[in-house]
């Protein structure tokens, strides 16, 4: 629960250090698996399901129960008993039963069948190696070719539509030059550095839950649906998440085990996903087959975007995401086309990464329009530049701000663009340069938190928001300093608490701009209460706290009283107010989406096939940036995750029983600190005031968004190789070039 | 007494052999410092130092350390402030969700004395490279997913240089 060593004001978008940081810095911060209660904490290890889509036919838990040091062996013989998998079915995804050890389904590969609970690590580790199952199974069902994907989603991540289109596309690919091109990007896998871990402790009346989770509410649900308990029963507690990027929006394997583990035994019980395990236990994104077509005019003017995903999505999970999102937004076009079609395969849950949708449709569309800038001789800048939409492509709604010219025209200039030079002729190590859009979607979600103000004139902010390496702590912290003019070191920031007002929680780019809007609009709150126990108008005076003076008004008419005489009528001697935020009609009437451009660096040796990246530009319009330098570090971060998406990510599917091959961070690749190169982001900063009351809009997937293209596209101008297989690895990089 | 010293203060070893350095810390010790990433040695998250030399606690046992002093972030700064290590991340942001920085953090203090002592790195072996590139290369056994890299860079390289005034 920090609070920032900050002395002085800080205001909204200053470049503050992170108020958590001390305690991050010093190995202090407790995340889940960290946190004693008075009892000893057993530990429950699990089995895993040995393949996929089947049922369970057998399970011999003898020698596992002698053991020493075991407590409990718990299947679908004993466990608590479950409401049914996903239900109940009305309820959103992360609120439905995520029951495990319920029945002899076998959903996935890896899905548990048992948990073994002991006093230590070692023994329930060992414990667990003596269990053996069978599994009876017709083999897995997959998505190979793109024409099985023939099940329309029912709606797409992020509320798109499945399918849209405008004008006559067929005339519009057909009546200029035509490029028809198919895209595939892996199964990829979030890998937050902190696996999955809950500590569970049952005492009889409450569940107290700690657990690694972007979203408190809808977890505090799950497990009343899961465990069929009553809500105000469970505790759920996430002040620190060692990284999420989609991954634990909702709760998984580890949850529903603590728990069962902690009802039956009545003690606290800890279950950590082992890494290999986070690979099945926790979702990941499903792989795309992206079929592209696009034409254009003499003049470099697109006439025709198609855009056909086809994607595997889990049974019993209905989640899909809209890879054709960026092909729909970015760029005018006579007539627009996009499609998404799915096959439910068996497979591990496919779930949200982070920007589903856009981090892989960018990676394929903007390619496939770097395609057609080169067949069309035009410059890829000058491409893009000419064919910018300024209001929404296909419904011509306008957008609430748009700066993607001003991105790529000031990114383009930073970069040097237009300075760029060739590698010799005879060097076999080619340097080459790219450029990428991005759009992403801007959201407003229900929020709510409190604000209680101490006679001491500190002030404390409850709501049940997460700081995933967000920075949440810290820019709640500049809304109340910048807002009431106080020391930030007054202000602590409870978050990661179920018992505190819900929030949006963390996720799709929509977690600082809501919380922060309800986090400021408590503060307006309480400015009032303050205000009327002053006895001057509401809303007409700033008010700022002053050690323990309330200030308000300015000039003449300014008054100051004491907070300790102030609330002395109080209860608690201390004043409370609420806030909260809602999507209001704005987002109904405009576009809204941030944007970017991205400029990449790169050498490719024509010998070995191995791109090595030199350096990556973003430039961003994002609305207000709240918080400089962690906004800097998150679209920073986006941009790894888009250098790493180009050419090293790909989870390798299992053919023989329905998981994953890879399941380590020695065999899943993703970049290491010598992969990236020199990095550096700027910002287009204008307030989108239609986006919310502070200018604010999301980033936290922006940054990733486009980046993997840009590197993509340099990586073509080295050397003339177009991979349109994602990663682009050096044996793909051989083989385009001949 | 069979023991290890960890941080100055000295432990009896476990009973149990099978217990690894970064299980012990956690179930033994307390100290919740250095992270399980992976438990493989494939991501640095539970990185220690193992008299001054860093090490993947979760690939040693904790019996094969008798009479060895550790290190931890826990003990990393030698007084009641922040290591000029520790100081730099926090300004340069070299974090954002926090889990690989403590292993982050000793791979950082380890470098540093490394260079100090002429240890090579693997890029010491090409025929051109930067200080950076070496920096970057001694850094890379340390995974961090949120994709801090070039500030981590920042902060060792700001260390390094208030190491080298002071």
């Amino acid at each position: 629960m920090p609070a920032s060593k900050h002395q002085s004001v800080t205001k909204i978008g200053e470049a503050v250090d992170r108020i958590d940081g001390p305690l991050k810095v010093q190995g202090k911060a407790t995340y889940a698996g960290e946190f004693e209660f008075d009892q000893p904490t057993l530990v429950g290890v699990y089995v895993g399901a040995s393949r996929s889509g089947g049922t369970l036919t057998h399970v011999d838990t003898a020698d596992a129960e002698s053991q020493p040091g075991v407590k409990a062996v718990l299947t679908y013989h004993n466990a608590p008993d479950q409401r049914p998998f996903s239900e109940p079915g009305d309820e959103g995804r992360f609120g439905q039963s995520r029951a495990v050890l319920n029945d002899t389904t076998i959903r996935y590969a890896g899905f548990p069948v048992a948990l073994v609970v002991a006093e230590t690590l070692e023994q329930a580790r060992y414990a667990a190696s003596l269990i053996t199952h069978d599994v009876a199974t017709d083999g897995p069902d997959f998505l190979d070719d793109v024409k099985e994907a023939q099940t329309t989603p029912e709606s797409l991540d992020g509320g798109f539509e499945p399918d849209v289109s405008c004008g006559d596309i067929d005339h519009a690919l057909n009546s200029s030059m035509r490029l028809d091109m198919t895209y595939r990007t892996p199964s990829q896998i979030s890998a937050a550095m902190e696996p999955h871990t809950t500590i569970a402790y049952y005492d009889g009346d409450i569940l107290h839950v700690h657990t690694s989770v972007q979203i408190l509410a809808s977890a505090v649900t799950c497990l009343a649906n899961t465990l069929n308990m009553p809500e105000e029963k469970i505790h759920v507690q996430s002040p620190f998440v060692g990284g999420g990027f989609g991954s634990k929006l909702g709760l998984h394997n580890d949850a529903i085990l603590a728990c069962l583990g902690a009802i039956h035994l009545q003690q606290p019980v800890k279950v950590a996903l082992h890494r290999r395990q986070v690979f099945h236990s926790a979702p990941h994104r499903g792989f795309s087959i992206q079929k592209i077509a696009l034409s254009a005019d003499n003049s470099g003017h697109i006439n025709g975007i198609s855009h056909h995903s086809a994607m595997p999505m889990a049974q019993d999970y209905a989640f899909a995401e809209a890879t054709g999102a960026v092909a729909r937004i970015t760029y005018k076009a006579d007539a627009i086309e996009s499609v998404h079609r799915v096959k439910v395969v068996d497979s591990p849950m496919i779930d949200s990464c982070r920007a589903p949708g856009d981090s892989i449709g960018s990676l394929a569309f903007e390619s496939a329009i770097d395609e057609l800038a080169l067949a069309s001789e035009t410059d890829p800048v000058t491409f893009r530049l000419n064919n910018i939409a300024p209001a929404h492509p296909i419904t011509g709604k306008p957008f609430s701000t748009h700066h993607l010219e001003a991105c790529l025209k000031q990114g383009a200039e930073e970069f040097g663009w237009d300075k760029r030079s060739k590698s010799e002729d005879n060097n076999t190590v080619k340097k080459g340069y790219g450029v990428a859009l991005a759009m992403r979607m801007n959201m407003i979600v229900p929020s709510e938190a409190k604000i209680v103000l101490e006679n001491d004139g500190k002030i404390t902010v409850f709501t049940d928001m997460t700081d995933i390496g967000t920075g949440t702590y810290t820019i709640l912290s500049q809304i109340v300093s910048d807002f009431f003019d106080m020391p930030a070191s007054n202000i602590t920031i409870n978050l990661g608490d179920s018992r505190s007002p819900a929030s949006c929680g963390s996720g799709g780019s929509f977690g600082a701009s809501s919380s922060a809007t309800s986090v400021r609009n408590a503060c307006e709150k309480l400015s009032a209460q303050l205000c009327q126990m002053m006895g001057l108008a509401q809303g007409t005076h700033t008010v700022a706290l002053h050690d323990n003076q309330v200030i308000a008004g300015e000039g003449n008419t300014q008054q100051s009283r004491s907070l300790a005489d102030l609330l002395k009528e109080t209860e608690g001697q201390q004043l409370e107010a609420k806030g909260e935020v809602e999507p209001g009609e704005s987002h109904d009437d405009y576009e809204q989406y941030s944007c970017g451009a991205h400029f990449a660096e790169v050498t490719v040796d024509t010998v070995t096939g191995e791109v090595r990246i030199k350096r990556q530009h973003g430039v961003f319009s994002a609305g207000q940036i709240l918080n400089k330098k962690t906004a800097t570090s998150q679209l920073q971060g986006g941009m790894v995750w888009g250098a790493s998406y180009a050419l090293f990510e790909d989870l390798q599917r299992d053919r023989r029983h329905g998981g994953f091959v890879n399941c380590d961070l020695a065999e899943y690749h993703f970049a290491v600190n010598r992969d990236i190169g020199d990095i550096s982001v700027s910002f287009i900063e204008e307030p989108d005031y239609k986006a919310c009351k502070l200018g604010s809009k999301g980033i936290g997937e922006l940054g990733i968004t486009g980046a993997g293209a840009a590197i993509a596209n340099a990586v073509c101008d080295a050397t003339g190789a177009r991979v349109r297989d994602f990663p682009i690895t050096p044996d793909k990089v051989i083989a385009a070039l001949g | 007494m069979a023991a290890l010293t960890i941080n100055g203060q000295e432990y009896a070893l476990p009973d149990d052999p099978r217990t690894t350095l970064l299980d012990f810390l956690h179930q033994h010790v307390k100290l919740f410092g250095a992270k399980k990433g992976c438990d493989h040695g494939q991501c640095g998250a539970c990185t220690v130092l193992v008299e001054g030399e860093r090490m993947n606690a979760c690939l040693l046992l904790a019996f094969q350390l008798e009479g060895k002093a550790i290190t931890t972030i826990e003990g990393i700064a030698t007084d009641d402030g922040l290591h000029p290590l520790q100081q730099a991340f926090v300004k340069c942001d070299a974090f954002q969700c926090g889990y690989c920085t403590s292993g982050q953090i000793c791979s950082g203090v380890a470098l540093m004395s490394e260079l100090e002592q002429n240890t090579p790195s693997t890029v010491w072996f090409e025929s051109d490279y930067s200080d950076n590139e070496d920096i970057k290369e001694r850094m890379s056994g340390n995974l961090c997913r949120c994709g801090a890299y070039s500030n981590i860079i920042d902060a060792v390289n700001i260390a390094r240089d208030n190491k080298g005034v002071s």
